[in-house]
């Protein structure tokens, strides 16, 4: 598999987990979800692979993952936008998807916490397990999803309000206990921004630079302790120098939080990343027959040195794309 | 290499053609002509106005009730009138346009037939004369089922019928203005869709939506065929006591003083349509203040 500190670090975590009544292990503050614990299948931990379409697509095992995803598709009206997508990620390491646009990585992300739930027309068909439950099952209330699963968007969108207030909206809707000033200054700390705003909490947020910004959007989202964090594009509106500080800090929080990011940017993904996803779409006879779907998926370093797809290795040598 | 001699820019650039210049100006002065057209007239009528009204204004005038002497006759009942129906008006019209607007923007699915009716017919009624509202209002006010008779009551609830339309299209025109990636970002933190709504995107909305409130008050306040449909009276020498008391207000009284034979009269009239011009300038003054200060800029 792979030799680098993260993966090696998580293999010692399963060891560790194979007690699944252990779940909430990382955060004592979250609310738990209803129903979330005992919908867990004893066995789901030890699941080497789960059933896949394309056998050649995942080639090793993922122990205790988040996600699971099989044969997801999203369709929007009529026209399917992804296609049969399975692929499973895995707990504390940031796994990215990459592929060129409108391939439907940004679908497949907020299908994890139920954002195209926004979208009338979006329909999703398959399966989302999040800890083995099923996402899109009958009984799940997506505000309980959201709570569990933060986002980070394309472009930083704070609320027009102070730091402070941008950070305390979350925990105050979630009825988080405790004292604010110190929830919103550990939500700030953990993406490094404390030092940056301490003095001017009460400033409109609009205030801040976009990479300062952007970084107040991951710690709103930190401040809730969500368990996994999506972020979609984070640094495609940012200058090199506000990316490289969220790749930084994406570095730090994957301690403690499940990472899935959306990238345009290959160099990105082959920085940050553990394991890598590459979409692909396909041309249809017109625009709206585009179809996204999932070439390869596996180890970062792997994808990027040795794809066993022709189209991933001329995607990532910049044949196309 | 440099060259000092510099040449001559229409051997560079070429000639330009006399025509386009010639269209350019003549354009330009077409426009200005017929601004300035529009801007004479209002000012004629306002120097015609202030020169007849302005020798009218004390502070007697302000606060004498109408008299058939013109020299004792003042405006305080049609002030206070107009400021009792104000506040009827503001108090119906901010609940039911907010409501309104935000079911319509946030809850309203545009795909069902009855969802868009109620937008295209929402649209009409702005547009629809003030009178048919001052028909309305005495048919279903003043008489027939709420029966309030000629009261401050009735007169407010029938100029909210007239600028509530457009207080709701103002509204649903803030919201939109909140962009969607607000409420996403809301949602991806957990929030209900309430809380998403009445914490971040009414709050930001708020300057957009009290412009248009302030903007329709000062609309109800010039309005005055309704409330002549609406019974109220031209002569009232006392202020109203409450929402059942009769009243007056100040484009009625301008009204009537208008139709009057005594030129004096006439004078007085100029001297109210002054305070109430001030009015709607000190409102509008407002409710451009606040958009400029407090919208916000995505």
């Amino acid at each position: 598999m792979s030799h680098d500190d993260p993966l090696s670090a998580s293999t010692l975590r399963d060891v560790s987990d194979v007690d699944p009544a252990s779940d909430p292990r990382d955060e004592p503050a979250a609310p738990a979800v209803p129903g979330q614990v005992p919908a867990v299948p004893a066995g789901q931990p030890h699941a080497p692979v789960p059933s896949v379409g394309h056998r050649d697509v995942i080639d090793d095992a993922i122990e205790n993952p988040v996600f699971v995803t099989e044969k997801l598709c999203v369709s929007y009206g009529s026209s399917p936008a992804v296609l049969d997508v399975s692929l499973s990620v895995p707990e504390k390491q940031i796994t990215a998807f990459i592929g060129p646009s409108g391939c439907g990585k940004s679908t497949i992300i907020r299908c994890f916490n139920r954002m195209n739930d926004l979208i009338p027309a979006a329909r999703v068909e398959g399966t989302v397990r999040y800890h083995g439950v099923d996402l899109y099952g009958g009984d799940i209330d997506s505000v309980q999803v959201r709570k569990r699963i933060g986002m980070v968007f394309q472009k930083p969108n704070p609320f027009p309000k102070s730091i402070y207030d941008n950070i305390a909206f979350g925990p105050k809707v979630l009825g988080m206990k405790g004292s604010m000033d110190q929830i919103v200054e550990q939500a700030l700390r953990r993406a490094s921004l404390w030092d940056d705003v301490k003095d001017r909490l009460k400033d409109n947020a609009f205030g801040m630079s976009g990479g300062q910004q952007q970084r107040l959007c991951i710690a709103r989202a930190l401040a809730t302790n969500p368990d996994v964090l999506l972020m979609d594009e984070p640094c495609s509106a940012l200058d090199p120098i506000s990316t490289g500080r969220i790749e930084d800090l994406m570095h730090e929080l994957k301690e403690t939080v499940s990472i899935v990011i959306v990238t345009h940017n290959m160099q990105q993904a082959a920085r940050v990343s553990d394991r890598t996803a590459f979409f692909i779409v396909d041309m249809g006879s017109s625009e709206e027959a585009r179809i996204g779907r999932l070439v390869e998926y596996g180890p970062t370093d792997r994808i990027f040195t040795n794809p066993h797809d022709i189209r991933t290795e001329e995607y990532v040598s910049g044949k196309f794309g | 290499m440099t060259t000092a001699t510099s040449r001559p820019v229409n051997e560079v650039l070429g000639v330009p053609p006399a025509a386009h210049r010639l269209r350019d100006t003549s354009f330009v002065l077409l426009l200005a002509t017929l601004t300035s057209v529009a801007l004479i007239v209002l000012a004629v009528l306002l120097i015609d106005t202030a020169i007849d009204g302005v020798p009218q204004l004390s502070l007697s005038f302000l606060t004498s009730f109408p008299s058939a002497f013109p020299a004792k006759a003042g405006i305080e009942s049609a002030i206070t009138g107009t400021l009792w129906l104000m506040g009827v008006v503001t108090f119906v019209i901010v609940p039911l346009g907010v409501a309104s607007a935000l079911y319509l923007e946030e809850f309203a699915d545009g795909t069902r037939w009855w969802n868009r009716m109620i937008e295209v017919n929402i649209q009409n009624l702005a547009a629809v004369p003030s009178i048919v509202y001052g028909i309305l209002g005495l048919a279903y006010i003043v008489r027939g089922p709420l029966s309030l008779g000629r009261t401050v009551l009735a007169g407010g609830l029938t100029l909210a019928l007239v600028v509530l339309p457009v207080v709701i299209i103002t509204g649903r025109e803030a919201l939109r203005a909140v962009p969607p990636s607000i409420k996403e970002g809301a949602l991806a933190l957990g929030a209900t869709r309430w809380q998403a709504i009445w914490r971040q995107i009414l709050p930001a909305s708020i300057p957009g939506i009290a412009t248009g409130v302030i903007l329709s008050i000062s609309r109800a306040i010039g309005e005055t065929a309704p409330l002549i449909l609406v019974g109220a009276a031209t002569f009232v020498a006392f202020n109203p006591t409450g929402l059942d008391s009769p009243f007056t207000a100040l484009p009625l009284q301008i009204f009537s003083w208008i139709s009057q034979p005594n030129d004096e009269f006439r004078m007085l009239a100029a001297a109210a349509i002054i305070v109430l011009l001030v009015i709607l300038v000190i409102l509008n003054a407002v409710a451009i203040r606040l958009r400029n200060r407090y919208q916000q800029r995505w």
